[in-house]
């Protein structure tokens, strides 16, 4: 028997369990997968919980019911990984060898990184939506206030979904019209980019809408401390930004895990090869999801598209051939704008997001950074994709390598 | 393509603004571009942050991180942001004649 271990049951390491389980005979292998925590969070839908669209059990489900029948889990936090004896050795004690590994680790946050975040006001002024107990005090927070300074956050990159903290202005801009209040409510967006965005014509566009919507753009701030006294945020090159409400995203770093095993970067992120998938020095140790180092988003849909390339090379190695599947960096996200639209971007290692219609030529229905109801409709539904088929490994419609049909320049 | 003249050299530079053959980069040139960023003179630990750049940049083929500049160049970041104000990592690539860095999506 072949030994097959994945470490992490989220969104990346489910995907790719059920696509193996697919193509492995079940009388070769044996497959485990360990992950820490029973619940499967939709973390897409944490956006939403601030702003009373969702609560948390619209986000929640039991990870096991993801999991096919025959596949050892086990849930404990990993000690760590010895890559030279082919071991993981678990946090309950329990010693796994394997033949080959996946690695599906996940990102998170890490308030701890940056002075006095975690002071006096966390979880009071001060708040993440990164987590489900930091978005549900978010939403217990918006009911009842009343307006102020809106402070959105970026501490510094990468972090998981980077569209997320636009999408959050632009909800908050709409969330605080419906209420009434919008007047009262001074929306700013402080990011350590020099725009809104990473890619260039994307950040053009994506500003735009921040300057149509209100909401002020403050670039290339460097957050030094949080000062919970003053309630205010310091850049290391002395910039002050006030707020009444802060709501930040934390340093993303990888899993602890990791740099306990030696195998990360400066913030625990594996160095992958960004073609092939594989941890860079290893032939039998792969690396999917946000685990990785790659210049990709991290985003489900990543992992999605990762998740086809690995399952290719992955039977590639173990029949002895070298990998031959090349993951392009493709992404593909949905961005909410408030008001019952949104905006949908589609982008690679080496293409811009650019305008155009998706995933038809011509048709669409979803028109490319554009805002229209009907990717507010695909966003919304996506929900449901995510759960019946996404995590359960099913082929979607979607190419994984990005396609330039229907894209204009 | 935008061209700089540096000691009666032409000098390309990309789209944005840096220069476009990293071959083209010496000594002088980095202080040109420097002055162009507002660096009057470029001291000793403006080129300790130079040089290290340049060597992460041979090793990876991309520009490092402030947050890793700031744990391996030896120069912390409060001074990183008194040696190159708005952006020492983006302007310190610039003087040291590296792409703009590729940062993460």
């Amino acid at each position: 028997m072949k030994k097959l271990v994945i470490l992490g049951a989220g969104t990346a390491g489910t995907m790719i369990l059920n696509k193996l389980y697919n193509e492995l005979d079940t009388n070769q292998w044996s497959i485990t997968i360990v992950d820490k925590e029973e619940t499967h969070y939709y973390q897409p839908g944490f956006l939403f919980i601030p702003f009373g669209i969702y609560s948390r059990k619209d986000v929640i489900k039991p990870k096991r019911d993801f999991f096919p029948s025959g596949v050892s889990v086990i849930m404990s936090e990993i000690d760590k990984i010895d890559v030279n004896e082919n071991k993981v050795i678990l946090k309950n004690n329990v010693v796994l060898s394997y033949d080959y590994l996946i690695i599906a680790t996940g990102s998170r946050i890490d308030p701890s990184e940056i002075e006095g975040m975690q002071g006096s006001l966390w979880r009071k002024n001060v708040f993440d939506f990164y987590t489900i107990d930091g978005a549900c005090s978010l939403g217990k927070f918006f009911k009842n206030w009343e307006g102020g300074k809106l402070v959105i956050h970026i501490t510094e990159m990468p972090i998981k979904c980077p569209v997320a903290p636009l999408e959050f202005a632009f909800l908050a801009d709409w969330y605080f019209s419906e209420r009434g209040i919008r007047e009262k409510v001074d929306i700013s967006f402080v990011t350590p980019l020099s725009g809104a965005f990473t890619k260039p014509k994307a950040s053009a566009i994506l500003g735009d809408f921040l300057e149509k919507k209100n909401i002020k753009l403050i670039p290339d701030f460097l957050i030094q401390r949080v000062d919970n006294e003053e309630k205010k945020i310091v850049s290391y090159d002395e910039i002050e930004v006030p707020f009444d409400v802060l709501v930040t995203i934390p340093t993303n770093k990888g899993d602890e895990a990791i740099a306990r095993s030696g195998l990360g970067d400066e913030l625990n992120f594996i160095p992958t090869d960004k073609h092939t998938l594989l941890a860079e020095g290893f032939d039998n140790i792969f690396v999917i999801g946000d685990a990785t180092n790659l210049p990709s988003s991290k985003a489900g849909s990543v992992a999605h598209f990762q998740a086809d390339i690995l399952v290719e090379n992955f039977l590639d190695v173990i029949e002895g051939r070298k990998p031959s599947a090349k993951f392009d960096g493709h992404a593909n996200c949905f961005i909410e704008s408030g008001f019952g639209k949104g905006i949908l971007i589609d982008f690679n290692y080496d293409t811009e997001p650019l305008p155009g219609k998706f995933p038809l030529p011509g048709i669409g229905p979803f028109s490319l950074l554009e805002e229209t109801q009907m990717n507010h409709f695909g966003k919304v539904m996506f929900r449901w994709m995510y759960w019946n088929f996404l995590l359960k490994g099913v082929e979607l419609p979607i190419e994984s390598h990005m396609s330039m049909a229907g894209k204009r320049f | 393509m935008a061209v700089i003249e540096i000691s009666g050299k032409q000098i390309e530079l990309d789209a944005d603004g840096h220069l476009k053959n990293l071959s083209d980069w010496n000594e002088d040139i980095a202080k040109a571009l420097a002055q162009e960023e507002g660096i009057p003179e470029l001291t000793d630990r403006h080129w300790l942050v130079i040089n290290y750049m340049r060597q992460e940049f041979q090793k990876n083929n991309d520009a490092p991180s402030i947050r890793k500049l700031t744990k391996e160049s030896g120069v912390d970041t409060k001074e990183l942001y008194q040696l190159f104000p708005k952006g020492p990592a983006k302007k310190a690539a610039k003087i040291a004649g590296l792409p703009k860095p590729k940062g993460c999506i």
